[in-house]
């Protein structure tokens, strides 16, 4: 018997096309545009200025903050200028525009492809390579890995966990880099457990990863504390809350961190990028990224430079006639994107391109009819069905006794909702409304 | 069956009644709230809407504050206007200050022809919904969404959305100046103005604080920051900050020379008589055709 987590969840069509593909690297852009905001917490301050030439991996943003992260140079080049660029949602955010000029790097950095095992390094510095190097969560939710890792006072963590879940539908960046990048992940758990000194660490896989959980299996037998376990498919087991009840059985109580019952989570993605930090110097400029869609005939996935324009991506597959909708992330948890001349930053995962008939909703809307679908899917245990009245009729307070801010924003409420209610959207306003509410009473 | 059962079922439960009144009535006299009687006289002359425009929860909290008030210069019923002021006034044997009419502006005039879409937005009509998600389906973020919060908002039934330019016109006779729409607004786009002698009235119809090569690019009649208009302005009542200017409408003399300056015609003029050139132009075109 399979674990998984107990509470709601859905089964959406997995549609994993480019899972058999190997990370292509993406031939460099001409010009890169980093966000200065590409996590979650304080934007980071820039400290380059117009004119000034810089190589890969050079900090051009300091984390201005505790919950915030570096940002380095993808490319080589020369700053072009810091400017208000477009981001995903279409509002103008600080960004620095960098125009690449050959493929140098910092000379500190190790780009030898072999594999390095090197453990003395004490708790304390690997975090502080972790920071130094600007990695963030590479799940999606770009919360600074750094800040997890530094265990509050009082608090103890017992047992690592590794998010290998990737149960988002189309996207294969994570299945991809298991297969490609076993021992370095295996190494850069080792890393982890060793900054947060745990001696047990748990990879969840779900199960149509078979390949994965094989291939991370017999890596990991060679190393000590590392357990694979294969999980039932069931979105979205990759909600950190989610994965912790299904490994070690444990419940996360409303409003608090995993850290309240002694576990961690970090991505499979974040692992690698650690033992990229600590052992190779290397800071998080490239990611895996995903590029997909129904009518692709090449979806794949690309390994790519933190800056470059989503479109640069979308040129190399080649997009279909057809293609109305581009969103950045997974289908559930990812967001429309306005205009493909966005940049990849930290947090995207995939791109995907859909045809007219999937990317639009329904025009029409019925009423709710208490059929109670949203609340048996809601893996949170909340009741959509009452959170989006409450959110259209601004009951605040209310909402924040219904436990409103619990919701991940999965979206299970709205895919099975057979009325098409915009669930997700109002509730994710209601948070907001929520949030600003919260933060009053604090002054 | 006798009737002294009925007879008894009367008596005790007459009584019961008498008994019952005398202890609500000593109770009432011992609990008894006093009330200043011209609460309610201020109520009664107060519009009765409940709109929440004068900043009290309801026409009788602000009937409340308006009694209980050592001065009442700094309260005001925007729906009522200063007719009611004055009548209030009265009940307290005050007098009113008279406030000069405020009315809602709606300062975008972003039209589709202006203003080209780039995106189709497909989720639920709210405005403050599609904020939470995304900039807005034009190139302009700070411009109206036109998916009608402010419209649904409005007691008065004093703003609707144009179905030609998408954009909320506001209804010159039912506005109550209540500020329910601008409070609404979540780009901020509505605000109040002064109503203007004889409802004339100029403002800049823009809140885009893009630089000008920006604002332009997403829409035609943006507010570009060039400063024609802060140097036109004999009066200096045009400050420009973040690339748009902004008119004081206490300064403004209604002299138009700012309109007349604008390159983009960002600058609205409202209620003016047509100036002598246009209407020669309009008398022209009236005799060809």
């Amino acid at each position: 018997m399979l674990k998984t987590f107990r509470k709601g969840g859905v089964h959406p069509l997995a549609n994993k096309f480019s899972a058999k593909k190997p990370v292509e690297i993406l031939p460099l852009p001409q010009q890169v545009t980093i966000p200065i905001s590409q996590h979650i917490g304080a934007p980071a301050t820039p400290v380059v200025a117009k004119g000034d030439k810089v190589l890969v991996g050079q900090v051009i943003a300091k984390s201005s903050g505790f919950v915030s992260a570096n940002i380095h140079s993808s490319v080589s080049g020369t700053v072009e200028s810091i400017i208000p660029a477009l981001d995903s949602s279409g509002y103008q955010k600080s960004a620095i525009v960098i125009s690449v000029e050959g493929d140098e790097w910092l000379p500190e950095i190790d780009r030898e492809d072999i594999l390095k095992k090197d453990f003395s390094l004490s708790a304390e510095a690997i975090i502080a390579k972790i920071n130094e190097a600007g990695i963030v969560g590479l799940g999606g939710a770009t919360f600074p890995s750094h800040v997890k890792l530094s265990v509050p006072k009082g608090k103890k963590a017992d047992v690592l966990i590794i998010n290998g879940v990737e149960c988002e539908p189309y996207l294969t960046s994570d299945h991809r880099l298991m297969l490609e990048k076993g021992d370095e992940i295996m190494v850069g758990i080792l890393l982890l457990m060793k900054a947060l000194g745990v001696e047990r660490a748990l990879v969840g896989i779900e199960n149509n990863k078979p390949d994965a959980i094989a291939n991370l299996r017999q890596k990991a037998s060679n190393y000590k504390g590392i357990e694979v376990h294969a999980l039932k498919v069931k979105y979205p087991q990759g909600g950190e809350k989610q994965l912790i009840k299904a490994l070690i059985n444990r419940e996360v109580p409303s409003g608090n961190l995993p850290i309240e019952v002694g576990a961690v989570v970090h991505n499979v993605g974040t692992a690698f990028a650690v033992y990229e930090a600590v052992q190779k110097n290397k800071p998080l400029v490239e990611r895996i990224v995903t590029v997909t869609g129904k009518n692709l005939e090449n979806a794949t996935n690309f390994s790519v430079r933190i800056g470059t324009p989503i479109s640069n991506l979308i040129n190399m597959v080649g997009m279909p006639e057809c293609t109305t909708k581009i969103v950045n992330g997974g289908p559930m948890m990812g967001k429309a994107l306005l205009s493909p001349n966005v940049p990849v930053t930290k947090g995207t995962s995939g791109v995907i391109l859909f045809p007219e008939n999937d990317s639009k909703r329904p025009a029409e809307q019925p009423s709710c009819i208490r059929c109670g679908k949203c609340v048996s899917a809601c893996p949170m245990g909340l009741e959509p069905y009452l959170l989006i009245r409450l959110s259209q009729r601004n009951m605040v307070e209310r909402m924040e006794q219904e436990r409103i801010l619990d919701c991940m924003e999965c979206g299970s409420c709205s895919f099975v909702c057979p009325a098409n209610l915009p669930l997700l959207d109002f509730i994710r306003l209601g948070k907001t409304d929520v949030g600003a509410m919260i933060r009053a009473r604090k002054k | 069956m006798s009737y002294s059962i009925i007879v008894y079922t009367v008596l005790m439960l007459s009584t019961l009644g008498v008994l019952l009144a005398v202890i609500l009535y000593f109770v009432a006299q011992k609990f008894k709230v006093y009330e200043d009687p011209r609460i309610d006289e201020v109520e009664a002359v107060l519009p009765g809407v409940n709109c929440g425009g004068c900043g009290y929860p309801g026409c009788r909290g602000f009937a409340e504050a308006f009694v209980n008030a050592d001065d009442i210069s700094t309260l005001y019923c925007p729906v009522g206007g200063n007719d009611t002021s004055v009548a209030a006034a009265t009940v307290l044997g005050k007098v009113a200050v008279e406030q000069a009419p405020m009315i809602a502006v709606v300062r975008c005039s972003g039209s589709p022809d202006h203003r080209a879409k780039t995106s189709n937005y497909n989720g639920a009509s709210s405005c403050k919904l599609a904020t939470s998600l995304y900039a807005g389906d034009t190139g302009c973020q700070y411009g109206c969404l036109g998916l009608g919060d402010c419209v649904a908002v409005c007691n008065f039934d004093a703003i609707h959305i144009d179905e030609e330019t998408g954009l909320p016109v506001v209804d010159e006779d039912k506005c109550t100046a209540c500020g329910a729409c601008i409070t609404a607004c979540p780009k901020s786009i509505i605000e109040l103005r002064k109503k203007g002698p004889k409802g004339k009235r100029i403002f800049v119809s823009c809140v885009n604080k893009d630089k000008g090569g920006v604002a332009k690019k997403s829409c035609e009649v943006a507010c570009i920051g060039c400063g024609k208009c802060v140097k036109a302005c004999p009066f200096d009542a045009i400050v420009l900050e973040n690339f748009l200017a902004y008119i004081d409408y206490d300064k403004c003399k209604l002299c138009r020379k700012c309109v007349e300056v604008c390159p983009t015609g960002s600058i609205l003029e409202l209620n003016f008589p047509l100036r002598k050139e246009k209407v020669e132009e309009v008398k022209q075109t009236e005799k060809t055709e």
